[in-house]
């Protein structure tokens, strides 16, 4: 413990994130924000000053996916505080750990409607693992320690700091804790010995195993865990839209995504098999379809570092709680004790890969554009990008068509679905791993929800690349009209409604515009060899669908083809 | 089905919040909610009734443990708890009826907390069904206010819901 030093509460709240090894932050400044904006003047904290609060929240979630680190955001009382909770939701959706700050105004006149005043504690208490109102200086750096702390272990998640004005020109004698004291938190690390036995046992048995598994072997780093968990056992694996890069998509066990767009085999593999793995997944309704009919024949194991996520939405049989990778560990260790041949499997295998070449992915490739395609080539050019996505078909085809190998390559809104996340998140990714060349697959719908952002990335030289399938249509609500609504496109058409070239030209961007298929390739090393922030208008095939699909309240193997 | 549970939370500001936009947020249903300090000023005592079937019991623990401000949640066994609750009944009276009134507060061991003109107010402590009859013969006379606690409860016998676990 270092010797105390007296100082504002502005002050503090600097130490706190230095002794946080905070980096770099995303806010935007106002009124009751003027002393912590003051110390940031000078602070040696990269702050990259975002367009709209929105954006923020996104890219810290963008960078903390990215890097694993807390992502921090900033942001001054009312309209600044409520244009955060998009963001927040968001982080809490798909349990990503960012810190939110935000200003108040001062203790006096909270509860008195005062000018921007906005009671956020209050609105985010839904959509954050936790919030503190800071009411006295005194209690800022053990808020500040616990809000790290819990935002990145157990179920990772969002916390906000609401800090009134007065408090940060308030002093104390700075002191950081280090430990926290959190009676009600105490998060399950390992898993109990005799539940993984008991799964180990019943992993020997099956014959017609599956390893399901979601976000949480990203956020546990357990990929090489999983990849010897799945070798051993011998068994195929399905990772969600939050997996993408937990598993290799190339490795001969992968049948890519489960659900409702997911690959055909996956959802035959989950409804056949005898056993479901399931690891850091929710049984999402995206995933599960209908729930009633979700893998009739199997027993389910299911580990997860959150307890209330066992048998909340679908019936388990072996729930072992606790951290993903330690869990991995020792099962690999007791199944290696009790097994002695891989054969088991052997033939559950045979018939999971005729799947697979039976019914593969597929789109008609003709002259026209398509989106697909062009995914393809962005994989083909540039195999180690991170690839971000907006949210809509644009979404699937990017966690469809790329061939994904790292985790952590693939960020994309998967609980709350946030059109508009995909760039301010590229560029907290793009921050956060600057080594990395950084796609923003996006639609030409979900861009305009944050193409403000443009300016934020020029000014500060954050070189992502923003790849619109631009179909002038908000695509994934006109496939539904298309298929159930008799292509009845009621305010889904967006056709000409902006030239993207000129608007990243506006903003002193790059803007390159691709028509025909030929001009994919250039256009994405035009991009890339840039080194500038570019928008790449991608003008595609209007009316593509995404397939194949399993219809809203289907069974997941009721899994239509809908290619031209 | 009925269940009662204790839960310790840190005596802090919004804690009830926390817990009260859980169940309304998460569709639980709370039959009766009680609240006060513990022998620990650091820490508040919750009883809470809910309703609902199993799953949805262990829905609500989960979900209620997974708040940072809950220390501990305990679902009482039928059977092996205490349970009581206080209301007051204030009750229209004239002089005809008032002995007939103080004959039921006798029977029940409930008291007479204050005495007015026209009214009275009757006090009993009680289990639910207890509180439940006395009202359904005060009823006759007329009640003209209800006012409640809800149900606090503890283990019989050496058993505590303490932070320590
Ligand atoms: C903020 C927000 N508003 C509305 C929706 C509903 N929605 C889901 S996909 C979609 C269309 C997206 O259009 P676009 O970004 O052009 O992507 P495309 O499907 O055409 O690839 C809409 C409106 C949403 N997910 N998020
Ligand atoms: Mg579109």
């Amino acid at each position: 413990m270092g010797k105390k030093t007296r100082m504002t509460g502005a002050r503090a709240l600097i130490e706190s994130l230095y002794a946080e090894k905070v980096e770099v932050m995303f806010g935007y400044p106002g009124g009751v924000l003027l002393p912590i904006y003051d110390e940031l003047y000078d602070a040696d904290i990269d702050h990259i000053l975002v367009r709209h609060e929105q954006a923020a929240a996104h890219a810290a979630d963008g960078y903390a996916r990215a890097t694993g680190k807390v992502g921090v955001c900033l942001a001054t009382s009312g309209p600044g505080a409520t244009n955060l909770v998009t963001g927040i939701a968001n982080a809490y959706m798909d349990s990503v750990p960012i810190v939110a700050i935000t200003g108040q105004v001062p203790r006096p006149l909270i509860g008195n409607d005062a000018f921007q005043e906005a009671n956020i504690t209050g609105i985010t208490l839904p959509i954050t693992k936790h919030n503190y109102l800071v009411t006295d200086v005194i209690d800022l750096p053990w808020i500040i320690k616990e809000a790290f702390h819990i935002a990145s272990t157990g179920r990772q998640g969002p916390v906000l700091v609401d800090i009134p004005k007065d408090v940060t020109t308030d002093e104390i004698d700075f002191e950081y804790p280090d430990k926290v004291h959190l009676n009600g938190y105490k998060p399950v690390k390992t898993g109990h010995k005799q539940q993984i036995k008991r799964g180990a046992e019943a992993i020997i048995k099956a014959r017609r195993p599956v390893i399901y598994v979601g976000g949480g072997i990203i956020s546990s780093n357990a990929s090489k865990e999983l990849l010897e968990f799945a070798e051993i056992i011998n068994a195929p694996v399905t990772t969600t839209l939050m997996a993408k890069g937990a598993f290799p998509d190339i490795h001969p066990l992968c049948v890519g995504m489960p659900g409702m767009h997911g690959t055909k085999y996956a959802n035959f593999a989950i409804q056949e098999s005898d056993l479901l793995i399931a690891i850091g997944v929710r049984f999402d309704d995206r995933v599960t379809g209908k729930v009633d009919s979700f893998a009739p024949n199997a027993r389910i194991i299911h580990i997860d570092v959150d307890p209330a996520e066992i048998s909340k939405n679908v019936r388990v049989d072996i729930p072992i709680v606790g951290n993903a990778r330690s869990i991995l560990k020792v099962l690999v260790e007791f199944i290696s004790e009790l097994k002695k041949s891989k054969s088991g499997t052997t033939e559950w295998i045979r018939k999971v890969e005729k799947w697979k070449q039976l019914y593969p992915l597929k789109y008609l490739m003709d002259e026209s554009l398509k989106p697909q395609y062009i995914v393809e080539q962005i994989n083909e050019l540039y195999p180690d990008s991170i690839i971000v996505t907006e949210v809509g078909q644009n979404q699937m085809w990017a966690a469809q068509y790329f061939k994904y190998s790292q985790p952590r390559t693939f960020i994309s809104s998967g609980g709350l679905g946030t059109m508009g996340f995909g760039f301010p998140a590229a560029m907290g990714a793009k921050k956060g791993r600057p080594d990395k060349v950084v796609f923003d697959i996006a639609g030409d719908g979900s861009f305009q929800m944050n193409s403000q952002e443009l300016a934020t990335v020029v000014k500060n030289d954050i070189p992502v690349i923003v790849a619109i399938l631009n179909n002038g249509f908000l695509g994934m609500v006109r496939q539904w009209q298309d298929l159930f609504f008799d292509k009845r496109y009621s305010f889904t058409s967006i056709d000409n409604s902006v030239d993207f070239v000129k608007l990243a030209e506006a903003y002193g961007a790059l803007g390159l515009r691709v028509t025909k298929p030929e001009e994919v390739g250039p256009a994405l090393k035009e991009a890339v060899d840039s080194l500038r922030p570019t928008v790449i208008d991608f003008v595609v095939e209007r009316e593509e669908n995404v397939s194949p699909m399993v219809p809203a309240g289907a069974a997941i193997n009721e899994i239509l083809d809908l290619e031209a | 089905m009925k269940h009662t549970l204790a839960i310790l939370v840190e005596n802090r500001s919004g804690v009830l919040t926390r817990v009260a936009g859980l169940f309304s947020r998460r569709g639980f249903n709370i039959e009766s909610l009680a609240v006060g300090v513990t022998d620990n000023p650091d820490i508040s005592r919750m009883t809470i009734v809910v309703s609902g079937d199993d799953h949805v019991l262990e829905q609500v623990i989960k979900q209620l443990n997974k708040l940072i401000d809950v220390i501990r949640v305990s679902d009482f066994e039928p059977g092996e708890t205490i349970e009581r609750e206080l209301a007051f009944f204030k009750v229209k009276v004239d002089k005809g009826n008032r002995s007939e009134v103080m004959q039921i507060v006798d029977v029940f061991r409930a008291q007479i907390v204050d005495v007015g003109v026209k009214s009275l107010i009757v006090g009993v402590t009680g289990t639910n069904d207890k509180i439940d009859a006395i009202e359904k013969l005060l009823r006759g006379f007329g009640i003209l206010e209800v006012v409640r606690t809800g149900t606090v409860a503890m283990n019989r016998g050496a058993k505590t819901v303490k932070p320590g676990k």
